[in-house]
């Protein structure tokens, strides 16, 4: 049957009704009878979802307060300019004027090679590394799954990258791609990693992939244990290799737990700051990001500028992430389908526990 | 669908969690009459704010201040070592215009853009003893004429060379200029024990660092960044011969090409490492190589020298610390009190024994005692009183920058030195405009 069935979404329906035939009623991956499901979920549904409502409210009277002021504060500021010189006293004027759009108008013209240049690399950051985030946190995760001896130990060392801030990390890397560092050392010729270029770019990726790959790796994790042995059972049974379970069993099942963790890294290296900031230095056009743009520009006591900035930023996060939920989202919170995939909302549920 | 709205819920919340970080910082305050005429009353207790104190030597000062003045107890604000966040810290505290700092430890260049902002109060100059201090190194508290700020520690630029090579090679005097440095180099590496060492390097990383070491080469090649009325000048032949021997310098390898990324420390630990026969470095340097517990492979072997020029001896960037009194601080009179205290020679004494912290005062570079403990205080007088400020400019982060900027290009190869400068100039008109 594991033949027969569509790849894909079906793949755990369809097992389990065939087991189903074969097995007269039993359910046999463990799970409570689909009658007994079927006659507790809605009342439930409609509980929670009250209950939720009352819980949420608070959370977004607080976030009101802490996030949506400092966004409009944030607004305003941008249409402020630069307080100017009095050549006369030689004091800077105590009132910055109002200048509508111009600083966008900058951002875009006057700036705006620089903020093109910002915003590739913001742009070409994020896409390399989550990509390789993922492949490598997955298959981080699917180590961390196995049970061996000394997994606990396995475990706890693909963590510590993790635990470790970003500034520290980013000093540790700048040591390692020193000019006579190990990076160097290792492959036996002088690349001046923390100078203008490509490779600057490349020493970013590699610091930033090894920090943020255990994330992936911990909320793949907590996607695979919930993913019951029986499925794998079957499938044995049923014949298939070890790559066709993990493409139509393990997958399809992490899925909702690993699009949450790419879209959280995606929104995290969007900000990208610190590591860049450290590793390579200020003002380095080849990793340069939105956010040093708008660090810089503060730090020269530009808050207009700056804050425009912020904003062009928040709104590109913010696309972003409408784009993730809207396209990636509905696949992972779809409670409509007549012929619902249980399990998976289950999971989903059960991932957000997780991940809350 | 609950879960959906939930999720965009939690998904913007961290976005903008990240964002406030830098979007939160605010517009400046209110639009509060300048204090035209500071009148420094109220007394008690005051902040003093500084960067680490890696000599350990403030919090012995400040004892001995609140052990004769127990009313009025100064408490040590310690900022990170990193001069930058130190600036952001001050500016965030005279923006909010609170009275949480009192007497700030302002980096030299700093005191143009405190000045301008009010952030900081016109001091009374007749109150310091300025006249017992060398002069470049006053200038730099100096703005439109008035005083803002006195100098407490001071720092010249200087050449570190290795003696034992020289001396090997029959050279018995530092190199006064590049070309003889460049000669020197040669010498010394058709030695047996100079094989395979780098000639020179000093802080070539894109940074403050960079702004000091082009200042350096544009003006002991007799060019310089500003004129005297603040304009940028650096279309100039002068300036062209300065950038011209860095740029050349990494090319034809007289300047390691890894040097385009040492900051002060890399450059220290290539030369203790004993890979450089010359670098340009700062004072500290001088204790750390000499030390004999096996961290400096030079220690005894080298000896220190006044950075070499164009035609004769270089001219040196000034740096160094000065204390100004925040204008939005409260117990003005006991400030200046502590401020008079602090900056006095007694003190400064006490910070170079302590801490090795070159003083402002001339006096104590001649002292014989003084000179025994630390063998390189006439070079680094000499190196003071020739030294220049760097670009003395309000928006002076941009200036910076734009230093850098050009002055990296030129030295790794991506623009030529012409190009840059052109450049330069044009980049320093907006950021001197309004001097």
């Amino acid at each position: 049957m594991v033949e027969t069935h569509n790849p894909g979404g079906s793949a755990t329906a369809s097992a389990d009704e065939s087991s189903h035939d074969r097995s007269g009623g039993s359910s046999p991956d463990g799970l409570p009878a689909p009658a007994k499901r079927r006659r507790r979920q809605p009342g439930a549904t409609s509980g929670s979802a009250r209950m939720a409502a009352l819980l949420v409210s608070p959370t977004l009277l607080v976030l009101t307060i802490v996030v949506l002021y400092p966004t409009i504060v944030a607004f305003k500021d941008s249409l402020y300019g630069t307080a100017g010189l009095d050549p006369k006293t030689g004091f800077v004027s105590k009132t910055e004027p109002f200048v509508g759009w111009s600083n966008y108008a900058d951002i875009f013209g006057e700036a705006g090679s620089r903020f093109w240049n910002a915003f590739w690399n913001t742009s070409f950051f994020t896409v390399t590394t989550v990509t390789l985030e993922t492949v490598i946190g997955v298959a981080m995760a699917l180590i961390m799954h196995k049970a061996f001896k000394g997994r606990a130990l396995v475990r706890a060392s693909i963590l510590i990258p993790w635990a470790i801030p970003t500034a520290i990390s980013a000093i540790l890397w700048r040591w390692i791609f020193n000019s006579d560092g190990v990076a160097n050392k290792i492959i036996g010729e002088q690349i001046l990693w923390t100078t203008e270029g490509f490779h600057a770019q490349v020493a970013v990726i590699i610091a930033e992939v090894w920090k943020t790959a255990p994330f992936i790796g911990l909320l793949v994790l907590a996607g695979l244990q919930v993913i019951p042995k029986e499925v794998y059972e079957a499938a044995r049974i049923d014949g298939a290799t070890a790559m066709r379970q993990f493409w139509n069993i393990t997958l399809p099942l992490v899925k909702p737990a690993l699009l949450v963790a790419v879209l959280f890294r995606t929104l995290d290296a969007l900000r990208m700051f610190d590591l860049p900031y450290v590793l390579i230095g200020a003002k380095k056009a080849s990793v340069e990001t939105l956010s040093m743009l708008a660090q810089d520009e503060a730090s020269n006591v530009r808050f207009g500028p700056a804050a425009a900035y912020a904003v062009v930023l928040f709104i590109y996060v913010f696309l972003i992430a409408l784009a993730f939920v809207r396209l990636l989202g509905t696949d992972l919170v779809r409670d409509d389908d007549p012929t619902p995939k249980r399990r998976r909302r289950w999971l989903t549920r059960r991932r957000t526990e997780v991940t809350a | 669908m609950k879960t959906s709205a939930t999720r965009a819920v939690q998904c913007s919340a961290v976005v903008l969690a990240g964002l406030m970080a830098t979007t939160a910082c605010g517009s400046s305050g209110g639009d509060d009459a300048a204090q035209k005429n500071p009148s420094f009353k109220g007394r008690g207790p005051i902040k003093y704010v500084a960067g680490k104190d890696a000599g350990g030597s403030v919090q012995k000062v400040l004892d001995k201040w609140n052990k004769a003045h127990p009313k009025e107890k100064v408490t040590f604000v310690e900022l990170p070592t990193d001069a930058d966040a130190q600036r952001q810290q001050m500016i965030q505290n005279a923006q909010t215009k609170s009275d949480a700092y009192s007497v700030l430890s302002l980096d030299v260049v700093w005191t143009s853009e405190f000045a301008a902002h009010q952030w900081i109060d016109r001091l009374p100059e007749n109150k310091f003893p300025l006249d017992k201090m060398m002069k470049p190194v006053v200038e730099t508290g100096k703005y439109r004429g008035g005083q803002y700020s006195i100098p407490h520690a001071s720092d010249g630029g200087l050449l570190y060379y290795r003696k034992d090579l020289l001396k090997k090679a029959g050279i018995d005097k530092a190199p006064a200029t590049w070309a003889e440095m460049q000669d020197a180099c040669d010498k010394v590496k058709k030695l047996s024990e100079g094989k395979g060492m780098d000639c020179y390097a000093g802080q070539h990383q894109k940074y403050e660092g960079l702004t000091v070491n082009f200042s350096e080469a544009v003006n002991s090649a007799g060019g310089e960044v500003l004129d005297a009325k603040g304009k940028p000048n650096l279309d100039t032949p002068e300036a062209k011969k300065g950038l011209d021997f860095l740029a050349k310098s990494v090319k034809d390898k007289t300047i390691p090409k890894e040097a385009t990324t040492y900051q002060e420390e890399q450059g220290r630990q290539a030369f203790q490492g004993g890979k450089l026969i010359f670098m340009r470095n700062w004072p500290y340097v001088h204790s750390l190589a000499s030390k004999k517990d096996g961290s400096s492979k030079v220690a005894g072997k080298f000896d220190v020298a006044p950075l070499p020029g164009l035609k004769g001896p270089g001219t040196s960037s000034l740096g160094g610390h000065n204390v100004a009194l925040s204008s939005s601080a409260k117990n003005k009179a006991t400030a200046l009190d502590f401020m008079k205290f602090f900056t006095s020679e007694q003190k400064a004494r006490f910070a170079l024994e302590e801490a090795s912290l070159a003083p402002p005062y001339e006096s104590l570079y001649t002292e014989k005692a003084l000179v025994k403990q630390f063998p390189y205080l006439p070079t680094l007088k000499k190196s003071i009183l020739t030294a220049e400020p760097r670009p003395r400019v309000v928006n002076y982060g941009d200036a910076s920058s734009a230093m850098q900027k050009e002055a990296y290009a030129a030295m790794t190869g991506t623009k030529s030195s012409a190009e840059a400068l052109k450049d330069l100039q044009k980049a320093l008109q907006k950021p001197t405009a309004q001097q």
